[in-house]
């Protein structure tokens, strides 16, 4: 949580963005100037400030992984979604046999369970490397 | 009745297991924190291990099994429906949930919202699934209790209602979660053991799976008794010749061969019919009479078989969004460390699922095969149960029906807690009380007898049909709440309470047709028997319609909520950098 100029007091500069996000637990200040001190600005004003800043990037960590969620669900619907279809309009499908097993027992008895992990593990694997691009963001800001 | 006597000690062992297990956690459970939500501090494993035990209900071990017997390859989207509603579960919400820190659904609704009343109305939800859902349980238990010892179908019921009850009240959720870990385990054992001995044995005595596909109806494979308790229309697709004892077609006869002509013949109860080997199976009026190859086919429909492609679409949306609506199943959610947590929880759960749905169909198909009695006496839920003592035969036989009738127990025993945690947790913080550990047993009490009542008033009805339903209703009201709520500023009190009720309300009102009214065919029928390809898009029209129109009213704090679901918990703790919280 080092941000340079952070801790320079004696210049009070426009403020400065992007403003460090916490307003939590005041920082450590070391106080050089025997004289005048400039207090930073008003706190208030400031953690809404910065709660602007983090409400944007936590709107845009929301979005991204609703956008995941969303797309994984789309490929989900997909593949599963066009079965009931294709049972429907390619009745042909139950007369191919895989290992003695009409075709359409063996997607809905077997092949379903693991697509649907694989599905899970990709969205686990992108949806925490998000969150750790937000928290590096976060501490950067 | 299947007559293996490892029966009853296999079921009485399972009790006592779960029992002693129970008080165990008693020992251990001291405030309420830790009656509700186990203290938080149960690890990935073993939660997903206690939540893959408490989901798989009697719908998963009898129903699913007896579904496919009956109707074929479309039930084969039940299991599919109940596993991918995890995959739903897992991509929406289960992090979010579990930041959210809070305890039940009503709690969600409340942080979420800050309304005290849409809190209420999520309560109301809570118990009517939650008691939609256990009345098969306890039906279910009294089913098996019915077919391993000939005891009357109500003695079921009210042991497990009163196992669990008792369990549930002295030691709440911590004791729990290892009944239910353990539990899964017992149930997966309980149906992969005698599902692979059993496909062991049908591969050396038959055709191969031809002949399970084959245009002709299902046959006696041996020469078959079967005991009709109940008055029973059959229809003979074929002639059949058959040894009576009993009142058949409205005359006695005792011991006579009969020849049946092909059509509808009434079977009085408590008649012996003795069929030979290679004879066709009449089945029970009501069922659609399948050869073996339409059986196979997909789209020959569930339920009513009127417009099977709309039947199946509105299945997939049920089971798919209504899981994440369950009570049991959220709460849960909670016992998860953090957010992180909840999300590995639920990927382990993928796993344990998948491997256990691989089994119920290998009971349903060869149900037709080794137990087409069934199909006479329209008992298809009993299939898992009957089929090892059927087709094994000798001491390894009543062994394995030993084992299947200890796991169909556990599955009454775990999913009944389960849900009446959660019951019972919302009416002793919302209703009975203020959350105190006595007015959790207190509401224990109520949340168990309530649904027994029930279930020893209403007729037979297809386990997983009954639980499909509750599937609707959860599909139609948490599901589009939670959703929303997760991912929506702009969701309203009014909104929410408004999407709820119509939402909630329509399934639930299709739900009492469809089991208290008349049959309906065509498409009200379909509509009916399958509603929520119809009120979840309502339900989530409405709660958006009625939110904006009440923009005004979005809590001022939305923006926190919104930061304590979604932001990982790294931040809270641990970095340097504490951000706004």
């Amino acid at each position: 949580m080092s941000v340079p100029g952070h801790d320079d007091v004696s210049r009070p500069g426009p403020v400065s963005p992007p403003d460090p996000p916490s307003p939590g637990p005041p920082q450590r200040v070391r106080v050089v100037l025997a004289g005048h001190q400039r207090v930073r600005a008003d706190p208030v004003l400031e953690i809404e400030e910065q709660t602007q800043v983090g409400d944007l990037l936590v709107r845009g960590l929301i979005r991204t992984q609703l956008a995941l969620a969303l797309r994984l669900a789309a490929v989900v619907a997909a593949l599963f979604g066009v079965l009931p279809l294709l049972f429907a309009l390619a009745p042909g499908l139950s007369r191919v046999r895989v290992f003695g097993l009409q075709l359409p027992w063996l997607l809905l008895g077997g092949l379903a369970y693991p697509v649907l992990l694989a599905v899970g593990w990709v969205y686990v694997r992108l949806a925490e490397r998000n969150e750790r691009d937000f928290v590096e963001m976060m501490d950067q800001s | 009745m299947t007559g293996s006597p490892y029966a009853i000690p296999a079921i009485v062992l399972i009790t006592i297991v779960t029992v002693a297990i129970g008080a165990f956690g008693y020992r251990i459970s001291r405030n309420t924190s830790d009656f509700l939500v186990a203290s938080r501090t149960v690890s990935a494993r073993w939660n997903a291990s206690a939540i893959s035990g408490e989901y798989l209900s009697a719908a998963s071990f009898l129903g699913v099994a007896g579904l496919v017997m009956k109707y074929g390859l479309d039930v084969l989207w039940y299991p599919v429906g109940f596993t991918a509603g995890y995959l739903a579960l897992l991509l929406f919400v289960a992090a979010p949930l579990r930041r959210s820190g809070a305890y039940t659904l009503p709690d969600f609704a409340e942080l979420r919202l800050r309304s005290k009343w849409v809190r209420k109305l999520a309560t109301a939800f809570v118990v009517l699934i939650g008691w939609l859902y256990l009345v098969p349980q306890l039906q279910g238990a009294g089913l098996t209790l019915t077919t391993v010892t000939g005891a009357p179908a109500w003695l079921g019921a009210v042991v497990v209602a009163t196992v669990v009850t008792a369990n549930v009240a002295s030691g709440g959720m911590r004791s729990i979660t290892f009944v239910q870990a353990f539990q899964y385990w017992a149930k997966v054992t309980a149906i992969a053991f005698p599902a692979i001995v059993l496909l062991m044995i049908w591969r050396t005595d038959s055709g191969g799976t031809e002949s399970l596909t084959a245009p002709s109806s299902p046959v006696f494979g041996t020469e078959t008794t079967v005991e009709v308790r109940t008055p029973t229309a059959v229809i003979a697709a074929q002639p059949v010749t058959v040894l009576v004892s009993g009142n058949v077609d409205g005359r006695d006869h005792a011991g006579e061969v009969m020849r049946w002509a092909p059509g509808r013949h009434e079977v009085a109860a408590d008649a012996r019919l003795t069929f030979p080997a290679g004879a066709a199976v009449p089945q029970v009026e009501g069922l659609r009479q399948l050869d073996n190859a339409t059986w196979a086919r997909p789209l020959v429909g569930v339920g009513s078989g009127d417009h099977p492609l709309f039947a199946t679409y509105s299945l997939i949306l049920a089971t798919f969004l209504g899981t994440m609506g369950l009570p049991h199943v959220l709460v849960r959610f909670y016992t998860n460390p953090d957010g992180r947590a909840a999300r590995m929880t639920t990927l382990v759960v993928l796993i344990l699922l998948g491997v256990f749905y691989l089994f119920p169909t290998v009971y349903g198909a060869l149900g037709r095969v080794y137990a087409p009695q069934l199909l006479l006496t329209g008992k298809t839920d009993a299939v898992v149960l009957v089929l090892p003592g059927a087709a094994v035969g000798g001491l390894l036989g009543q062994l394995l029906a030993g084992l299947v009738a200890a796991g169909a127990f556990a599955a009454f025993l775990s999913t009944s807690s389960g849900l009446m945690v959660s019951v019972s947790g919302v009416l002793s913080t919302d209703v009975l009380g203020r959350g105190s550990v006595r007015d959790f047993r207190r509401s224990a009490l109520v949340a168990g007898i309530v649904p027994l009542g029930l279930a020893l008033q209403t007729a037979e009805l297809d386990v997983s049909q009954v639980v499909g339903l509750a599937f609707a209703v959860a599909a139609s009201s948490f599901c589009p709440l939670l959703l929303l709520g997760t991912w929506w500023r702009g969701l309203t009190a009014t909104g929410a309470g408004a999407g709820l009720l119509v939402g909630g309300g329509l399934s639930a009102a299709a739900v009492l047709v469809t089991v208290l009214g008349p049959g309906l065919h065509g498409w009200t029928g379909a509509l009916m028997s399958q509603p929520a390809a119809w009120t979840v898009p309502i339900a989530f029209a409405v709660m958006v319609l009625a939110s904006r129109l009440t923009a005004a009213r979005v809590p001022a704090d939305v923006g926190r909520t919104m930061l304590q679901l979604h932001a990982p918990e790294s931040l809270r703790s641990g970095t340097p950098a504490q951000p706004h919280l």
